[in-house]
């Protein structure tokens, strides 16, 4: 299945881009999606366990994910 | 009670939002704003360029504001927070509270701008006199790292 990752910030930075594509495992996990994520080039800027929101809600690294998910790798929030 | 949160991309009116919250059963209007700071951490600073997750950042806001709207009673509270690029002294953030009284405006006041800090999808990245730039907070807060260890350890 193919899911959407969005970067923001420095992570877009890192990765040269603010939406990758990933094709992955159909019981892929948050945790998973991103590991294949640091795998990419520059995807060593990212934390091992960042925050995650998955469709605009933060969420744990265990939690499956599913097809036509929109995945967002949050950086640390600078607001305010 | 009224209610409003935004995430804008023009100048914020304090003004307008003072009006907004007009209200003659309101005995203490709070209005804050935080702005660009000429200099932060020694460094002399031209402008900050704030960008959001939008669609998580709207939703965010008016899940802090109904938060706090249950919290603290308050009967009138708008939120703006701006993106885009702000020059010293420009407003990023303007939070204006309505209440009765002015301990729990107060405390609703301190509440939104906390929790804005600590979750609102915005990052900002400053530029500085000798042309740099640089993000603003991009390993995190000790406190944010600890949510990370802390979220990373509930895995293992």
């Amino acid at each position: 299945m193919t899911v959407t990752a969005l970067l923001f910030a420095s992570y877009a930075e890192a990765l040269g881009s603010d939406r990758v594509e990933l094709a992955c495992a159909e019981s892929a996990t948050v945790g998973e999606v991103v590991a294949q994520l640091r795998a990419l080039p520059g995807g060593a800027a990212l934390p091992p366990s960042p925050l995650v929101a998955v469709n605009l809600t933060y969420a744990r690294a265990d939690q499956r994910v599913a097809s036509g998910d929109e995945i967002a790798i949050i950086p640390p929030v600078a607001g305010g | 009670m009224s209610i409003r949160t935004a995430i804008v991309r023009r100048p914020i009116d304090v003004g307008a939002l003072l009006a907004e919250v007009q209200d003659r059963g309101t005995g203490a209007t709070l209005a804050f704003l935080g702005r660009v700071r000429e200099v932060n951490d020694g460094r002399a600073v031209t402008g900050i360029e704030y960008s959001a997750y939008g669609d998580m950042a709207e939703r965010e806001l008016a899940a802090i504001a109904g938060e706090c709207a249950r919290e603290f009673g308050i009967a009138h509270l708008v939120v703006e927070h701006r993106l885009g690029t702000l020059g010293l002294g420009e407003a990023s953030i303007a939070i204006v509270v309505a209440h009765g009284h002015r301990a729990a405006a107060y405390e609703a006041s301190r509440f939104v701008i906390e929790e804005v800090k600590r979750r609102l999808p915005v990052w900002k990245r400053e530029g500085y006199v000798d042309g740099s730039s640089e993000w603003v907070n991009a390993n995190g807060t000790p406190e944010q790292q600890q949510t990370q260890t802390a979220a990373r350890e509930h895995q293992t």
